[in-house]
């Protein structure tokens, strides 16, 4: 805006508020109406959807799934999309870094005189596409199965060979029904109908090349060990 | 009104005058003492009146802030003015409210890994509405990210953060990142699994950031690791810190709403009233 738009637009918008009505009583009234609204709506969300408290915190586990509020779930998905550990930094901080620096900068950015929606067709559909893009990635993540979580329904003598497989990071590599990534580990949804049991042991001990060997597991905790092993040969 | 009698022992109440004993025959004199006592009456109830008249007065004469006031109560909001300019004073609303129930989720809240989980166990099971209250933060602070969204869209989509009013734009960016981060910090102090965890990586996430990100993860952790001192760290930070900063900064806000005044919608154009047309001519 050069300073004869400028000039325009600020007389322009003093005609407008001269026509305007004053802020007491008329906009305090629909404020007003609209706190009550708001009030309503997180007493009402309080009442029915509660605050849940979960197991008390504890550090030594490491077993637990966290997943964030759901108005991070865009970040948590777009960490997702972005596999490659040398470059989720771009999808952890690069990426919300980025956007909140073009947010400030906006203003700097799109100087035009123009205001109405209509006729900024550019900002209208970025703005549009960022709403679009946020919106699908929050969906994606909030229908996604959280890394490590196995939503496989087994018996209940496997529930705890179950909870190995999935705080060890297998889904890394390999599929375990709906969760985990395809490759470039073979699906073991069905392992246990290629695989007879002692051969899975002995896979997880000494695997082939990227897999990490098991071998600790086996002489720290062999009951854990034996508990993996059980619920990868149950699955068939 | 009238205001009720104290209740007095029989003993110390005045008697009623016999019948008989009272002054006879001077009907004049004893009207003349009722009017009397009404014209009284008036006159303390006039004084009365005036009492918040003159508080007032005496704090208008000391501050000055009627002008001020009625500058702000009476501006004019331009032509249009519409529901969709309501989002703002809507987000400061719930903002207040996730102070009110803060104050009061504090009183209990003991930031101690060790007491952490079992105060918000007390607040839920055994403080007098402490559900409820609890409740109303937790979804108060999703209702308040919601609202900072539309309330920023809307400013977006009708060119309210083009001249002159980017700065104000900009400082409403501060305090959406403020927000998050108030969400952020918050969502450890349950302490429970799924707090802990997701605080956890959210700090390694912090931590990943390239030059600032492993500095920022320290401070927010008060070293390499998780200790008693995160949690509160963390509380000071919710509740101290990040607050001050937010009500700040909503000053400023508000300083440059009033200033400037609300955009009006872009759709309508200023209409050329008879009276200055013929004043141009």
């Amino acid at each position: 805006m050069d300073a004869r738009q400028k000039e325009q637009y600020l007389r322009e918008y003093s005609i407008m508020k001269s026509e305007g009505k004053p802020f007491f009583p008329y906009a305090v009234l629909k404020d007003s109406v609209m706190a009550c609204i708001v009030l309503a709506v997180i007493i009402l969300m309080a009442v029915i959807l509660g605050a849940e408290l979960g197991p008390k915190a504890d550090p030594t586990t490491t077993s637990y799934v966290p997943r964030p509020e759901w108005y991070f779930f865009f970040l948590f998905e777009l960490l997702r999309i972005i596999k490659p550990p040398s470059i989720v930094f771009i999808a952890t901080v690069g990426v919300p870094t980025v956007c909140m620096i073009l947010l400030i900068l906006l203003p700097f950015i799109d100087r035009g005189p123009e205001r109405n929606p209509l006729r900024r067709p550019i900002a209208t559909t970025a703005g549009i596409t960022v709403i679009a893009a946020m919106a699908y990635l929050t969906i994606e993540g909030a229908l996604a199965e959280a890394p490590g979580q196995i939503s496989l329904k087994v018996p209940p003598r496997y529930e705890a060979g179950k909870l190995v497989a999935a705080s060890s990071g297998c889904q890394g590599c390999h599929k375990i029904g709906e969760a985990g990534n395809a490759g470039p580990g073979p699906d073991l949804t069905h392992i246990g109908s290629r695989l007879p049991r002692q051969a899975i042991a002995r896979t997880l001990i000494n695997p082939t090349a990227p897999m990490p060997s098991f071998a600790a597991l086996k002489q720290q905790d062999p009951q854990k060990f034996n508990e993996l092993v059980n619920f990868l040969s149950s699955l068939r | 009104m009238r205001i009720p009698k104290p209740p007095v022992p029989n003993a110390l109440k005045r008697r009623p005058p016999r019948p008989g004993s009272r002054p006879a025959g001077n009907g004049r004199a004893a009207a003349a003492a009722a009017a009397d006592k009404e014209l009284r009456r008036q006159e303390a109830l006039e004084q009365a009146a005036e009492v918040p008249i003159s508080v007032v007065g005496w704090l208008d004469e000391r501050t000055g802030a009627s002008p001020f006031l009625r500058a702000m109560l009476y501006r004019k909001t331009p032509r249009g003015t519409n529901w969709y300019y309501t989002l703002g004073s809507a987000t400061l609303f719930a903002f207040l409210s996730q102070a009110v129930t803060g104050v009061f989720l504090a009183m209990y809240y003991d930031p101690s890994p060790s007491n952490a989980y079992n105060s918000v166990r007390h607040i839920i099971n055994e403080v007098w509405l402490g559900e409820l209250v609890r409740g109303m933060h937790r979804w108060g602070a999703t209702v308040m990210v919601v609202l900072i969204f539309l309330h920023m869209g809307r400013t977006f989509f009708f060119g309210a953060y083009k001249y002159p009013r980017e700065l104000n734009w900009v400082v409403g960016v501060v305090l959406l990142i403020l927000t998050m981060a108030m969400a952020f910090t918050g969502y450890l102090l349950p302490f429970d699994q799924r707090s802990f965890w997701a605080t956890v990586v959210g700090v390694n996430i912090n931590a990943s950031g390239p030059l600032l990100g492993p500095y920022l993860a320290d401070f927010l952790r008060a070293g390499p690791e998780f200790t008693a001192t995160t949690l509160s760290r963390f509380y000071a930070i919710h509740m101290l810190l990040i607050p001050g900063l937010i009500a700040a900064l909503i000053g400023a806000h508000l300083y440059l709403v009033v200033k400037l005044g609300t955009t009006a919608p872009p759709w309508l154009k200023a209409e050329k009233r008879r009276e200055l047309a013929r004043e141009e001519i």
